[in-house]
């Protein structure tokens, strides 16, 4: 028992010091960055814009008033920039595939999921972290919320659970890469498409999406379900753990990288 | 003299031609994508009860024909080659030819996009028409408005493009253009109506946008095509997009002649 706890604590020191060196580099070009995380935040900011700009003509969107899409905008935001932030080396897995610096990754006496994570942090997907905290700050003012320990929880569920289903989306995008050849482009859909289209609650978009977005892949566990009980909509108080089910789904997602690495053949390089 | 540009047209044509499964993948994108919007902007109808600022079937067609001809407009991820030749040091070789820089980078860039265009337009364009009715792609309302139509989009092709080249040239001058290109091109995505129909934007803020040429991309053709934009509305739109297009050129030749003499390859 001591052993493992030792050992968590070494990797926790190990992910400091790659997360440390990764940001070293990236602070080598300095205005390079501070473009980056500018441009990133601009992008994201001009979707709050957007929001704000459907809203001049009307009041309530299916149901939703502004501050309850602000709200809903800044959670998914903050779940995919986390996501990005810790789970950026799925996403660039392809190219560690193509470098073969997964093979050498294959060598090291440390786990693939701890290498391929903490070697490919990148601070610079921070940008719009600061849109969805301004977001959130004024959906916050916008829409009043009844604060207890339940609203908090909720918050925090939606955005850990989002983070994660985002990690677990990246994680099949880069297991993809040991079935084929061809590029990953239609899972780009699931992800980045689920960013864009996300930040308005799943509902407005019809039944047959929300039914997607619960069986096939769950969306609505951190985002439509828990965001009923947050805005007051229901007084089912068991909805705001529904983020919890996103463990379900991270485990499929484990269960298909764990499958492809033990198919992996290098490609040799 | 023509006829060295349209090779490098041609050439980056077939190139662009022979990526056929990596369009069917963006099919699936590019439908998923537009059914997203399509089924958004079903929803803003309903919620504002018909008033809204571009009629609900202009909208639907406006969607589809931003997403088939999304390669076109896109600033964002285009044109990586080019890039590249700046960064690695190619650019040696591009300078040791011939030919103009700014006409051979132009033409290359106007093939790649028209190729790539015309390969991914097609199967999007005939999936929605076969879309359920709500969310149909429309013909054009009449011959007149196609004609304007494919002009403008013409126009707007060699802006979006002209636009892009500026970028470009400026990246000559700094060490680090992946930075700025991600700010410059990303505001244009909003600007030029491609998150929401320029039509939405309020009254005020409009007024701003179309002093820049950001209005007069993608979203001229296309409104002109759903027939939100007609008749005498239209001439003063082409008008300017023929001033931007010059201006946008000149500027970018300035900025090349600038740039040509400072260029300093490091080694290689």
């Amino acid at each position: 028992m001591k052993s493992k706890k030792r050992n968590i604590k070494e990797n926790l020191t190990l992910y400091l010091k790659y997360a440390s060196v990764c940001t070293q580099s990236v602070m080598e070009y300095k205005l390079s960055f501070a473009l980056m995380l500018i441009a990133r935040f601009l992008i994201a900011f001009c979707e709050l814009i957007a929001i704000k700009f459907l809203f001049s003509g009307f009041t309530q969107l299916g149901g939703y008033t502004y501050g309850d899409v602000l709200l809903c905008f800044a959670i998914m935001q903050m779940s995919f920039t986390f996501a990005e932030l810790f789970g950026n080396g799925f996403k660039t897995f392809s190219g560690m595939v193509r470098r073969g610096e997964f093979d050498r990754m294959m060598l090291r006496p440390r786990s693939l999921v701890f290498q391929v994570t903490a070697s490919h942090f990148e601070v610079g997907r921070t940008g719009p972290l600061f849109t969805a905290i301004i977001t959130l700050a004024l959906g916050i003012r916008h829409s009043r919320l009844h604060w207890n320990l339940m609203t908090v929880w909720t918050f925090a569920a939606m955005i850990i659970g989002g983070t994660l289903l985002f990690i677990g989306l990246f994680v099949l995008e880069a297991s993809f890469c040991f079935f084929s050849i061809e590029d990953t482009s239609l899972i780009n859909v699931l992800t980045y498409g689920a960013k864009s289209h996300g930040k308005y609650p799943i509902d407005i978009y019809g039944k047959g999406i929300l039914r997607f977005c619960t069986y096939v892949i769950p969306y609505s566990l951190i985002q439509y379900y828990p965001l009923q009980f947050l805005l007051g909509k229901t007084d089912r108080w068991y909805l705001a753990f529904y983020p919890l089910g996103i463990v379900v789904f991270l485990a499929v997602c484990g269960f298909v990288w764990r499958f492809g690495v033990r198919r992996y053949k290098s490609c040799g390089s | 003299m023509i006829k060295k540009y349209y090779c490098f047209f041609k050439l980056r044509f077939a190139t662009g031609l022979q990526y056929r499964m990596a369009s069917v993948t963006a099919l699936t994108t590019q439908l998923i994508w537009g059914l997203m919007e399509c089924l958004l902007f079903k929803a803003v109808a309903e919620a504002s009860g018909g008033a809204l600022p571009m009629n609900y079937p202009s909208i639907v067609t406006y969607i589809w024909l931003k997403e088939s001809l999304y390669v076109l407009f896109n600033t964002w991820a285009a044109d990586n080659d080019l890039f590249a030749m700046i960064t690695n040091g190619d650019i040696a070789y591009e300078l040791c030819r011939p030919l103009s820089i700014y006409s051979m980078w132009f033409s290359r860039m106007t093939g790649a996009r028209i190729s790539e265009a015309l390969l991914r337009c097609i199967p999007v364009l005939v999936c929605s028409f076969l879309m359920p009715k709500t969310y149909r792609m429309t013909l054009p309302v009449n011959g007149t408005a196609f004609l304007f139509f494919l002009l403008t989009l013409l126009l707007a092709l060699g802006i979006t493009i002209s636009f892009c080249m500026l970028v470009y040239m400026l990246c000559l001058f700094t060490v680090s253009p992946q930075g700025w290109r991600m700010v410059l091109t990303g505001a244009v995505e909003f600007l030029s109506g491609n998150i929401i129909p320029l039509p939405f934007f309020p009254k005020k803020y409009l007024f701003l946008v179309e002093l820049s040429p950001f209005a007069y991309m993608q979203n001229v053709p296309y409104r002109i095509y759903s027939g939100d934009l007609s008749g005498a509305a239209m001439y003063p739109y082409i008008g300017k997009q023929i001033f931007w297009l010059a201006a946008l050129v000149t500027a970018g030749i300035v900025v090349w002649r600038r740039a040509a003499q400072r260029v300093i390859v490091q080694g290689g």
